[in-house]
């Protein structure tokens, strides 16, 4: 070593005398700005370790002078947050969900906290906007299966729809017509062409003068017999524009067909009664909310609580 | 000519085996992957009989001083792989933007990211590091490549790995292991090609006619050395059965995850950076024709990175489940690696001490200059990223992907294509590249390619993660995680152009390598017009550095 060293004409500096393939090295000392950076980043990495838990020992790591945790942290905040929702949380177990409305404070922060567990829960189904998709509910419009009322939407979202598990859920069953065999064919085409009828989606004809006559003896019972649905049996309304699997004749047909029975799960079941309450609020908010009705209240949940709304067929066929 | 013989009965009684194992497979990949193993093995039996011309050494190899043959299949391997790990790129970018384009079940963006990934990574990269420290190892150690037909073997049996992978990740086989998908019997290929290579390199470095190892083979032989030990570490697993596919970690739960993680970031440290740092060293001061900037720096950047490197992976696994104590290990430690990183990025680009105006003629030292201003990007983002603050931030966002891409498009890209402009001409004893110019255009889309890309993918990586954070006044959060997703869309579509200007950028490397190869010269007016002032190009004085 040494031998080749010589001074390098463009940077004044001296080689260190090596070379290979013709590469040779200077000996420029270390830029001093670097080694004081490595350096601090080391002063750094000490004093972080002091201060935190880093060594590991036979026993456990070093607490540092901290002595703090992640888990800690965590559970810090979520204490805080929880005590600053303490109140609020009480008031919403307390209040009867139909009373909501008259706390605005109370129904404000219902919705808010709603809006957030509906984009955690139920975004999947009914859609980040809650405008669904076919075989799941908009909830933004005025048209109801069950009900808009904040008592009627507690208790689908608590119980859920044709779900099983749960004895109080909401049952009520359309019929298979054709695939079991309940009405030909060529009646189903007429039944469709009448209901497209009462929706002005089509006009009137041979055919579905010929439906009303089937209608009016097989449909009525739940649809009603000018087709404006029941609740009470989650029958929907037939009259307006709006559809949950289509209003277009081949997907009438399909469901006359093969019937329809969508499913959701009963969220009392996972989330507590303040949270189901919230997520009441707030798609009762979302443009479609009705009024609560004293009135109503008797009927509706005296059917639901014994579970045995009158459903036309066997309740497991939508499972 | 007995030894021959007797090596290619070796051959195809190890294809003998492969294809009984295929018979006996419990799953169907495993059959392909064994099939694959005998048609190789039979390849090789036939290709040692000396049944095919090209792979034979030409004279010119046999009588020249060093021994090319396989760095120049390596710079071809390298182009090849390149390209397709790029498209596939860009498939999968374009599979985010738009996901009707993932197509079930071969093609989704699941089978295909680790495709990309280890395309990039291994089969580009690899090639990369295989063929360049070949060539470097010979000339800066004067002496010929040890065990000529091991290094062969190590050339072909690295191919076989990547097909096996490749194929693996489209049929649907993985350790889902990050950067280390393969299944056990793959592993267990690549550890035997490892050692080989491992031997070839070790011992031309102990035959070199020259008092010193250059610094460019310390950092091959860390790189060698350690993804070996990452490698065996990282993939020890328990199979099923020695007939299927499946297999399960030797560890559990967090210290799984940490292996994988230790290993995972040390693939990122000794393969693309120690690896290519080793390029660096060689190319950079080759293509300007000027002394390493300083030994000192190099012995110093050298030791302290590799010894602070394989101590920052719990950085990846900031807020798990990880003890508190192994996070601010990581953490520090990735923190202290800031320094022993740029030290490479210095003695790169001061090695143009008294060259810089190359930088303005000549288009391949522009794209080394590139790629260490992108290394030295990228090894101060790394750090960052690593302080838990940051990391709670830019953690599982596309910014992590964004501070990936700046590295691997433009240090490990960079510096690989310059490195290839460099080796083409010199491997197939042409006078030039075909297009200078070609290499020029190549340059500006690569940089605008990568510029659209790392922009588009930070400020979706930070508007991710603070949405993701957002709270309203009563304590919620504030978007729903399709929110998020679709507040990436515009930033996917952005990456998609980056990407593509990225590729199109390779695609005239591909032509240029292929034309100089063939001995073409394209007929092109010189890249500057302006005469050459020496006096106007004064080199800096060295004081102003130090």
């Amino acid at each position: 070593m040494g031998e080749g060293k010589h001074i390098d004409p463009a940077t004044g500096t001296e080689t260190v005398g090596h070379e290979w393939d013709g590469i040779e090295e200077l000996d420029t000392p270390m830029p001093r700005w670097w080694l004081l950076t490595l350096y601090a980043t080391i002063v750094f990495a000490i004093g972080y370790t002091i201060y935190y838990p880093a060594w590991p020992m036979i026993g456990g790591a070093t607490a540092g002078l901290s002595h703090w945790s992640s888990r800690d942290q965590l559970s810090a905040e979520m204490k805080s947050e929880s005590a600053r929702r303490k109140p609020l949380m009480l008031a919403l177990a307390q209040i009867p969900v139909e009373r909501l409305p008259d706390d605005s404070k109370l129904m404000h922060a219902a919705i808010q906290g709603g809006a957030a567990a509906f984009r955690v829960n139920c975004v999947q189904c009914h859609g980040s906007g809650a405008a669904g998709g076919k075989g799941y509910a908009n909830l933004n419009d005025d048209d109801w299966l069950w009900g808009g009322d904040l008592k009627t939407i507690y208790q689908t979202i608590d119980h859920g729809v044709r779900f099983a598990p749960d004895p109080a859920t909401r049952v009520s069953q359309m019929p298979a017509f054709g695939r079991d065999g309940l009405l030909p064919p060529a009646q189903i085409g007429d039944v469709a062409a009448y209901v497209m009828t009462l929706s002005g989606a089509a006009r009137p004809g041979a055919s579905a003068a010929r439906g009303s006559l089937v209608f009016a003896a097989t449909c009525a019972a739940c649809h009603g017999a000018d087709g404006k649905g029941n609740r009470l049996l989650g029958a929907p309304n037939l009259t307006d524009r709006i559809w949950l699997y289509g209003g277009d004749r081949e997907t009438i047909v399909e469901t006359l067909t093969n019937g329809r029975g969508g499913v959701m799960p009963a969220w009392g079941g996972r989330l507590d009664p303040a949270t189901v309450k919230m997520l009441a609020a707030y798609v009762h908010s979302l443009g479609g909310g009705e009024k609560f009705v004293p009135d109503a209240e008797p009927q509706g949940e005296a059917q639901a609580e014994a579970g045995k709304v009158p459903a036309p067929v066997k309740q497991n066929a939508s499972r | 000519m007995e030894a021959i013989f007797v090596r290619s009965l070796a051959w195809v009684a190890l294809a003998a085996i492969a294809l009984l194992m295929a018979a006996g497979a419990h799953d169907g990949a495993f059959a392909v992957h064994m099939t694959i193993f005998a048609i190789a093995g039979l390849i090789a039996a036939f290709a040692g009989a000396q049944g095919i011309a090209i792979l034979r050494p030409t004279a010119r190899d046999l009588a020249g001083r060093y021994d090319d043959q396989v760095v120049r299949w390596g710079v071809i391997a390298t182009v090849f792989w390149g390209m397709v790990g790029f498209l596939v790129g860009l498939v999968i970018a374009t599979q985010l933007a738009f996901p009707l384009l993932n197509f079930e079940p071969y093609l989704n963006f699941g089978r295909l990211r680790p495709l990309h990934t280890s395309a990039v990574i291994f089969a580009f990269g690899g090639n990369a590091l295989l063929a360049t420290s070949f060539y470097v190892v010979q000339r800066t150690g004067r002496v010929r490549l040890a065990f000529p037909s091991l290094a062969r073997f190590v050339f072909w049996g690295y191919q076989l790995f990547i097909i096996l992978a490749a194929t693996g990740y489209v049929l649907g086989v993985t350790e889902a292991r990050e950067y280390a998908e393969p299944e056990w019997y793959v592993d267990l290929w690549l550890t035997v090609v490892w050692v080989a290579y491992a031997a070839v390199f070790i011992a031309t470095v102990v035959r070199r006619r020259e008092p010193h190892i250059y610094v460019a083979n310390w950092f091959y032989l860390a790189f060698i050395i350690t993804i070996a030990v990452l490698h065996i570490v990282n993939n020890l697993a328990v199979p099923v059965s020695f007939l299927g596919s499946k297999s399960y970690s030797a560890f559990a739960g967090v210290q799984d995850a940490l292996t994988q993680w230790w290993y995972g970031h040390n693939a990122v440290g000794f393969f693309l950076t120690a690896g290519f740092l080793a390029m660096m060293y060689y190319f950079v001061p080759k293509q300007a024709e000027r002394p390493v900037y300083s030994y000192r720096l190099s012995i110093v950047h050298f030791w302290s990175l590799i010894f602070l490197y394989i101590w920052a992976g719990p950085h990846h696994l900031h807020y798990t489940a990880l003890p508190d104590w192994a996070q601010t290990l990581g953490m520090v430690f990735s923190v202290m690696l800031w320094m022993p990183s740029w030290g490479g990025m210095i003695n790169g680009l001061m090695t143009l001490n008294g060259a810089w105006d190359k930088i303005r003629t000549d288009p391949i030292i522009r794209m080394m200059v590139a790629a260490l201003a992108f290394y030295g990007m990228s090894t101060f983002e790394g750090p960052m990223m690593s302080v838990k603050t940051v990391n709670s931030l830019s953690h599982y966002t596309n910014w992590t992907i964004g501070h990936v891409h700046s590295g691997a498009l433009g240090w490990n890209g960079m510096i690989t294509f310059a490195a290839i402009y460099y080796l083409v001409p010199r491997l197939w004893h042409r006078e030039r590249l075909y297009s200078l110019r070609f290499v020029n255009w190549h340059f500006w889309l690569a940089v605008v390619g990568i510029a659209l890309y790392a922009s588009s993918m930070w400020v979706a990586g930070i508007t991710q993660g603070l949405m993701w954070r957002e709270y309203g006044a009563d304590g919620y959060l504030v978007y729903s995680f399709a929110d998020v997703v679709k507040a990436m869309h515009p930033y996917y579509v952005m990456r998609i152009g980056g990407g593509l200007l990225y590729f199109v950028g390779a695609i005239l490397m591909v032509w240029n390598v292929w034309a100089t190869i063939l001995g073409k010269q394209r007929r092109e007016a010189p890249l500057h017009q302006a005469a050459y002032d020496a006096a106007a190009d004064r080199p800096l004085p060295a004081k102003v550095e130090g």
